[in-house]
């Protein structure tokens, strides 16, 4: 057929006008981004949430702390302009900055500080992260720009606790709505949720700090990886901070249009063993799967090389960490002598799988190495709210395969509690230890110590360090190469001409 | 043209269930071995059909394949037919009464729901493994035949060789059994067919969704859903299983097709003038 009806010609000049068009509008550069996240924030109040997906959206866009993480994991000062410790580590007073205004409108004082942590440490607190609270006996305004915060105890940790997420300063008028209307104080101000499909933020022109250079954010939630990978291609996302496969990397490095960027997370991947549960609470067994797993193997096979190896609950890029990836190498000959030493045979544990591609695909690369030693693992593909009761909350399971995304959660370890079930008083007397020690050399040579032995009792199988692996146009600048917390920080994207 | 493409039909059925009973002893690789180093290699003189993310050989996971389909596809016609027939016997033995109307509404109530939904929720609740996929498929077979059964068995009712074993004594059960399955046999053997197939179906939508059988054990369904973020750069990944479900898929449509052509007396007269 011959390409002559009026419609197709109309049609063919249109589709030839399009990229003129498309190029004058783009001549200037752009000042909005989408962005894309596979997960969709449950609420939007990081003080009464544990999903990471409300962080990665207003954490240091919308709330601020008293002070907050920079792209490299530091602690700087956010709503405090300045601090010190009382003589006797007992008490500290924050310096807030004046004039600093709500979105909505209203001051900032210390008032509302005060509102805050009384809110966080009461009783009835839906606050997910309460611990980094612990030990904080009062809070009081001083006068409107300066708060002094008491203590039981000298706390080490306790100026990075105050930059978690879980411990912004909310606003006591908008407390209600803020889990779907929140009101912060950040460079952004929320616009739009349109649940299901996206967020929207606006630059908050009077900042006290220095605005934004965007004026306009969206955050897409894109669940399936097939449809991240054809949002990205078609330039319907910017960028994906957090992009769900790895193996589509390789693409957008190939193509000029994306950059890749990697780097490092908080994200301690491990194959997480029920401590308390025969055979699991047998030393011997636990080491014998440490020797039965080969890292390299699951990080080439489940991340396509993304990813360090670790042998403890630490991250690399700490100064503290010590390389322990010894004690557990891959070694099948071993884990069956040691298995044979305990008297066990014929061990069916069940292996729960929560959704990321880390613990589905790590998962079958883990099941196959303990096949080869005479475990034969259960795979139980579970979804996460199945995963946070099942194994995090009731301790039913024998393994599963996790990433603790937190930053310095070797403490985890110091919690009986805790799903795993490690209960040890040496664990536990040298994470006390941290608490009252300020000296980094002090408090590194602890944090060896508690790496050492959780490495040596084999509590899990410290598999490797999640990377960072975002993609975004080749354009953009000012994105966070890491992931020192979970968090989008946009206050510093811009466009290149 | 009916019996040719019933042998297509034949013939691509036959060489799947071989694949299905090869895979019992011989597959060229260990399915539930992984080869990290060996991962994402195109068909070669090695590895006929290419390896996956894995390293695992792709010709050994469809053939291992094959038979979790059938073997799902299969248990589950099984269910449909052995729950099924037997209930649209009874309701066409006393049509009109209580029990044929209990029997057809229910029927009618699973045919209301969206199969596959209710295939979700079964496994959602019993957890997802292949046997929870053969009872979500197989409760959705029991309508099928029930109604088949009943509408065929209704008209034989009223035929005059059943009025004579009526008058002869013959209980309602046993003239059932002795006199109208048989004559039902040639058109449930056809629906089997046909129920198989959307079995096969169901089993890769089920295991598509990581509902079906579980890892390590290989399923069509959920090569086709692991493969698809890897399709622009391992398209052998996506389109070998996809292959191996159009082509059962569409041998055991033509297969019945065929059956029906030469079981139905009716169709066969009036192929024949």
């Amino acid at each position: 057929m011959r390409d002559s009806s009026p419609l197709r010609r109309l049609l063919a000049a249109t589709l030839l006008a399009a990229p003129l068009l498309a190029g004058t509008a783009l001549a200037a550069p752009r000042t909005d981004i989408v962005v894309g996240m596979q997960l969709e924030p449950p609420t939007l109040d990081p003080t009464s949430g544990a999903a990471a997906a409300i962080d990665e959206v207003v954490y240091a866009n919308v709330f601020e702390g008293l002070t907050r993480f920079g792209p490299d994991g530091e602690v700087l000062p956010a709503l405090a302009e300045s601090w010190e410790p009382a003589p006797d580590n007992l008490s500290w007073v924050f310096h807030l900055r004046p004039g600093v205004k709500w979105h909505d409108g209203t001051a900032f004082t210390a008032e509302d500080v005060v509102f805050s942590f009384d809110r966080a440490m009461a009783p009835d607190s839906t606050n997910a992260q309460k611990q980094l609270f612990k030990g904080i006996n009062e809070v009081t305004a001083i006068d409107d720009v300066t708060v002094e915060i008491g203590l039981d105890e000298p706390k080490g940790l306790f100026l990075s606790n105050l930059a978690w997420g879980d411990a912004v300063i909310v606003s006591p008028a908008s407390i209600d709505t803020d889990k779907t209307q929140p009101v912060g104080t950040g460079p952004f101000k929320f616009s739009k949720w349109v649940q299901g499909d996206r967020i929207e933020l606006v630059r908050n022109p009077d900042y006290w700090g220095e605005p934004a250079k965007l004026e306009r954010a969206t955050f897409k939630f894109i669940s399936d990886p097939t449809a991240a990978y054809a949002a990205m291609m078609s330039g319907d996302i910017d960028a994906f901070p957090v992009f769900p496969a790895p193996e589509n990397l390789a693409q957008f490095q190939a193509d000029s249009r994306f950059q890749v960027i990697v780097g490092s997370t908080e994200g301690e991947t491990i194959l997480a063993m029920n401590n308390k549960r025969p055979p699991f609470d047998d030393i011997r067994v636990r080491e014998a799967i440490g020797h039965a797993i080969d890292r390299k193997a699951i990080i080439d096979g489940a991340m396509f090389g993304y990813g360090t190896p670790i042998g403890s609950h630490f991250a690399p890029h700490n100064a503290a960490y010590e390389d322990l990836t010894g004690l557990s190498g891959h070694d099948p000959e071993k884990a069956k002598a040691l298995l044979a030493e305990a008297g066990v045979t014929g061990l069916k544990p069940t292996l729960v799988l929560p959704p990321p591609t880390y613990a589905r695909r790590g998962g079958e690369i883990v099941a196959s190495q303990l096949r080869a030693v005479g475990i034969e693992p259960q795979i139980v593909n579970v979804e996460w709210a199945q995963w946070l009761e099942q194994v995090f909350k009731n301790h039913d399971f024998d393994m599963t395969i996790i990433s603790h995304t937190e930053p310095m959660d070797i403490e985890i370890y110091a919690r009986p509690d805790y799903y795993f079930g490690y209960d040890d008083p040496v664990m536990r007397a040298l994470i006390r230890g941290l608490d009252f020690t300020s000296k980094d050399e002090e408090r590194n040579e602890l944090l060896r110590a508690a790496q050492e032995r959780v490495a040596t009792h084999f509590v899990n199988t410290f598999l490797f360090q999640l990377a960072k692996t975002g993609v975004a146009d080749a354009r953009l600048r000012g994105l966070w190469p890491n992931s020192p917390t979970q968090a989008t920080d946009l206050t510093a994207v811009y466009w290149a001409e | 043209m009916g019996r040719a493409s019933a042998i297509v039909g034949v013939v691509l059925v036959t060489l799947v269930a071989a694949a299905a009973l090869l895979s019992f002893v011989w597959t060229p690789y260990d399915v539930s071995a992984l080869d990290i180093a060996a991962k994402l290699q195109p068909p070669s003189a090695g590895h006929w059909l290419g390896t996956d993310h894995f390293g695992r050989d792709v010709f050994s996971m469809l053939l291992v394949g094959a038979r979790v389909s059938i073997a799902v596809a299969l248990v589950a016609v099984g269910i449909g037919m052995g729950l099924g027939i037997p209930l649209g016997l009874a309701a066409a033995a006393r049509p009109g009464t209580l029990l044929d109307e209990t029997i057809m509404r229910g029927n009618d109530l699973v045919f209301a729901f969206p199969s596959l939904l209710i295939a979700i929720m079964i496994t959602a609740i019993l957890g997802p493994s292949a046997l929870n996929a053969i009872l979500a498929i197989g409760i959705f077979n029991i309508p099928v035949f029930a109604r088949v059964t009943r509408g065929a068995a209704l008209a034989l009712w009223r035929r005059d060789f059943i009025l004579s074993a009526r008058l002869a004594g013959k209980g309602k059960a046993r003239i059932s059994v002795e006199h109208i399955l048989p004559n039902l046999a040639n058109l449930l053997v056809v629906q089997a067919t046909i129920q198989f197939s959307l079995g096969i179906l169901a089993e890769a939508g089920l295991s598509y969704v990581g509902l079906g059988a579980q890892p390590p054990t290989p399923s069509w369904g959920r090569m086709l859903a692991e493969s698809q973020t890897m399709i622009a750069f391992a398209p052998w990944l996506a389109l070998f299983p996809g292959l191996a479900i159009v082509l059962t898929v569409l041998g055991l449509n033509l297969l019945g097709d065929g059956l029906r052509d030469m079981l139905d007396p009716r169709l066969r007269r009036r192929v024949r003038t």
